[in-house]
């Protein structure tokens, strides 16, 4: 379970680590409490599954990176086989499993165009997929994936 | 323009980020850098926009936000600004995008939606719709996560 010490640490530490050479001093300044102790529960909730990932995080476009999100249909009894294999690709990072006529979706990431068309390409002709629609955004409004725990 | 020293920094600060009292220090260390030139470069991904956050990312079903549901809607180009504006208002909506949408797929328009059950997405959906005026979305609620990761951006500079 969650402390309110916790939720008071993820809702700061989730839009705003410190560039300083003591972050978690700082956060533990703005949290009235001790560096370690910051640490600790960060340890904690980094163990425990509550925190996927801490660090930095780019927009792949201003990287020079190529994105699309992708619907697949796949015949039910090939769905494991074909999201396993569509998970192999580095680029995909997301790939969820969703109601509808088209039941997998997932996001790819590559360097260039190029390679994008490849992967494609590959993962249509995989057996089970029945149908794909690429779906390249044409202008992104948000990305904040940020929680307010109370 | 990015050189080889930001591939290399952005490469290695995908991996875990030390919870130690000084981080950016040992991650300098491991880049062979002074911390001073990592601080400077971070500071310059941050405001050029290419670092869009520089914190932590939750496991959200962990945090009680257990349904999701990406949102397709129909919306025509010209009110697309205007309709962007008011969904990325709400704080439920986490992604939003504009999409190219082929021939026989009518949905050009996609929102995000975290809440902590199904119901409560279905609401902010009807709320969404209703502040845009444009008809429902179809809710593609997730059934199961297969992966979920951040990009390893330049992972080939790194083994070179």
């Amino acid at each position: 379970m969650l402390t309110s010490f916790d939720k008071a640490l993820l809702n700061i530490v989730q839009t705003d680590l410190p560039l300083a050479q003591r972050p978690f001093a700082e956060l533990a300044a703005r949290l009235d409490t001790e560096e370690a102790i910051v640490l600790e529960r960060l340890r904690y909730l980094k163990d425990n599954d509550y925190i996927r990932r801490i660090g930095p995080f780019f927009d792949s476009n201003k990287l020079g990176y190529t994105g699309t999100l992708v619907a697949v249909k796949v015949e039910p009894e090939k769905l494991a086989d074909v999201a396993r294999f569509i998970n192999d690709y580095p680029g995909v990072t997301h790939n969820y499993e969703r109601e509808g006529e088209f039941n997998l979706w997932f996001a790819l990431l590559t360097p260039d165009l190029g390679l994008q068309e490849q992967i494609l390409a590959s993962i249509r002709e995989r057996q089970g997929v029945q149908k794909m629609l690429n779906l390249p955004a044409t202008k992104k409004y948000k990305v904040s994936v940020q929680f307010k725990l109370e | 323009m990015l050189d080889s020293l930001d591939k290399k920094i952005i490469s290695a600060l995908q991996g875990d980020f030390p919870l130690t009292e000084e981080p950016y220090r040992a991650l300098a260390d491991s880049l062979q850098i002074s911390e001073d030139e990592l601080l400077k470069r971070l500071q310059k991904y941050k405001s050029n926009g290419q670092m869009r956050k520089l914190g932590a990312v939750l496991k959200h079903r962990e945090v009680g936000y257990a349904a999701n549901a990406l949102c397709a809607w129909t919306v025509p180009d010209e009110r697309q600004e205007e309709i962007g504006k008011i969904m990325i208002d709400h704080p439920a909506v986490t992604h939003c995008y504009g999409r190219h949408a082929p021939p026989d797929w009518p949905y050009n328009f996609y929102t995000m939606i975290h809440a902590h059950n199904r119901e409560a997405c279905c609401a902010i959906a009807a709320e969404l719709a209703q502040n845009t005026r444009i008809p429902e979305c179809i809710m593609l609620f997730s059934t199961k996560e297969w992966k979920k990761t951040s990009m390893r951006y330049f992972q080939e500079e790194e083994e070179n």
